[in-house]
């Protein structure tokens, strides 16, 4: 059983990683930044997951570690030309820290009032940022061209940012599912099923949510970086849009939380959702505009609600109910 | 003695729980603690496996002062609980329950380690045959025996039992009694809170009774049922009690 385990993991890295293939292969810019939004998605998705789906903390504000990773990347890059792959890991490392320290006092909070404190510290970081001078303030900081000389010009920059986040993309699910299988995921399980119990079988409750917390906070982080650099210009309100926080809630909720596939597949499907129904003909029923600007969140606000309605555990959650067989290879 | 609880207190704003509880439990023994609702029983478990606090007095296990250490390193000395409002880990199998109790109890084994534990003592509280079962899909005796089994796999050297028997039908207690003397039988001490008089005369070797949250009485079970602040206790009158007493034998 453990070695079946294992090849599904092998088995989920392989399709993404061909995924992430498909447009090298195909030399699409096109479908590269498709793919790369949608890989993107799947690191938050991934990543909001490890301490809303595996230990039942709904981080409503987790875009804050995105951001900062990315503002601190950015600003490592700009000021003292460090390299994308360092940048980005300084970025996931300043997001833990901060993810760590905030941790110990907010993970004492339970359920909704942990979700709305998440809230008030992206909010809060965002207004910080907003008047903080080396990070540029409101109008925030962009590139000079000259910065992406070093990985041979602008349109080859682009296609690295693209490789390092295939390999992101790929740690994050490994480590989503070694989470998931681990000594470490068994007892963040426990504290979401009941944490006064988990305390009373030995869980350090604590110091799990802590780690959870801290370890969920570095691949939002690293990607945040990554795709700040590809953009080339980060500005607060960008950077930390509660409105990208919650559609990683609903992804995870789409696709199965508590799953390793389940954001996988929510991101995906969410996505293409999103980009069909943008580039979709209009209709015209009578919309102020014809487009209905931004329909696909009026789609995604009618999904939560079907999703938080009738099928609570997603997707992924509802094939493991009704087929048991699938509860060993479906994780 | 493995235990000895040294004059603890316990209050909740005006309400004394526990007021200056005191007694020792020796090391193999079945302990009983018995008293009315509300005498402080589930609260002295509290104080003891470190969910609340003591006001006053200290809790020593095996020689050392373990008052007020937070639940997780209690379990981790040794000692386990059972719930009296069963709480399993619902969304996770009945197995991953048991795995969870090995893995993070006395030990602190590895998951490949835990898992022959798990199996182990899910065949002796015979759950064997539900383990890929979700928790939360288990009856009330089974998850009864869900909370005994996470106890017992941690390997402890002593388990509190809050009313493991209560909602059990007469079957399903003498089911429930033969593991409990088995468990001793394998030198584990354990403490067990019941409201089932017969059943816990039955199985204690020494028993203690609370009202009010005061200890009124403490001696083997013959001491204890005919102890007359006992009987008072639990019958209001110990004259009425006395004729009660006689009506039964």
């Amino acid at each position: 059983m453990k070695t079946l385990q294992s090849r599904y993991l092998w088995i989920v890295l392989l399709i993404i990683a061909l995924v992430g293939l498909m447009p090298i292969v195909l030399n699409s810019p096109t479908m590269r930044e498709e793919v790369f939004l949608i890989l993107m998605l799947i690191v938050l998705a991934s990543s909001v997951n490890i301490i809303m789906g595996y230990t039942g903390y709904v981080s409503f504000g987790h875009i804050v570690f995105f951001g900062l990773g990315g503002y601190v990347a950015f600003y490592l890059m700009q000021t003292f030309q460090v390299h994308l792959v360092l940048a980005a890991i300084a970025g996931g490392l300043v997001a833990s820290a901060f993810a760590f320290l905030l941790g110990t006092p907010v993970l004492r909070l339970r359920g909704a009032y942990f979700a709305l404190a998440t809230i008030g510290i992206n909010e809060a970081v965002r207004t910080f940022v907003n008047n903080f001078e080396p990070f540029g303030g409101s109008v925030g900081m962009f590139f000079n061209f000259s910065v992406y000389d070093a990985y041979g010009g602008a349109a080859n920059a682009l296609w690295f940012t693209y490789y390092a986040l295939i390999v992101v993309t790929l740690l994050t699910i490994a480590a989503s599912f070694w989470i998931k299988k681990s000594k470490f995921g068994l007892g963040l399980m426990a504290i979401r099923e009941d944490q006064d119990a988990a305390q009373v079988l030995g869980i350090n409750a604590a110091r799990y949510k802590v780690l959870a917390f801290t370890a969920s906070a570095f691949f939002s982080g690293a990607v945040g970086a990554l795709f700040f650099f590809k953009n080339g210009i980060i500005e607060p309100n960008i950077a930390f849009d509660l409105l990208r926080s919650i559609e990683g809630l609903v992804m995870v909720m789409l696709g199965g939380f508590g799953t390793v596939i389940g954001p996988v597949i929510g991101a995906a499907v969410y996505e293409l959702l999103r980009s069909t129904l943008i580039t979709a003909p209009p209709l015209n029923l009578g919309f102020t505009t014809i487009n209905f600007s931004n329909f696909h969140l009026f789609i995604t606000g009618f999904l939560l609600l079907l999703i938080v309605l009738f099928i609570t555990t997603g997707a992924v959650g509802l094939l493991r109910q009704r087929v048991p067989v699938l509860r060993r290879y479906l994780e | 003695m493995i235990l000895e609880v040294q004059d603890v207190s316990k209050h909740f704003g005006g309400l004394v729980a526990l007021d200056r509880v005191a007694f020792s439990v020796p090391e193999g023994k079945i302990v009983g603690v018995i008293g009315p609702n509300g005498a402080g029983k589930t609260t002295l478990f509290n104080v003891i496996n470190g969910v609340y606090p003591p006001n006053g007095g200290k809790i020593v296990f095996r020689g050392e002062d373990i008052t007020g250490r937070p639940p997780f390193e209690i379990a981790r000395r040794g000692i386990a609980r059972t719930h009296q409002i069963v709480r399993p880990l619902g969304e996770l199998s009945v197995r991953d329950n048991v795995i969870a109790g090995a893995c993070f109890g006395q030990h602190n084994l590895s998951l490949q380690a835990a898992a022959p534990v798990a199996d182990e003592v899910l065949d002796f509280v015979g759950l064997a045959s539900r383990r890929e079962m979700l928790a939360a899909k288990l009856n009330v005796a089974q998850k009864k025996r869900l909370e005994l089994a996470r106890a017992l796999a941690a390997r402890p050297l002593m388990i509190l039992l809050d009313e493991v028997l209560a909602g059990l039908n007469p079957q399903e207690i003498a089911e429930m009694l033969d593991v409990i003397r088995n468990i001793r039988e394998q030198g584990i001490t354990l403490i067990m809170i019941e409201h089932l008089m017969h059943a816990v005369m039955n199985v204690s070797d020494h028993v203690v009774a609370l009202d009010y949250g005061k200890k009124i009485a403490e001696g083997t079970p013959q001491e204890i049922t005919n102890d007359p602040k006992v009987i008072e206790a639990y019958l209001g009158d110990p004259k009425v009690a006395e004729r009660f007493m006689a009506g039964l034998e």
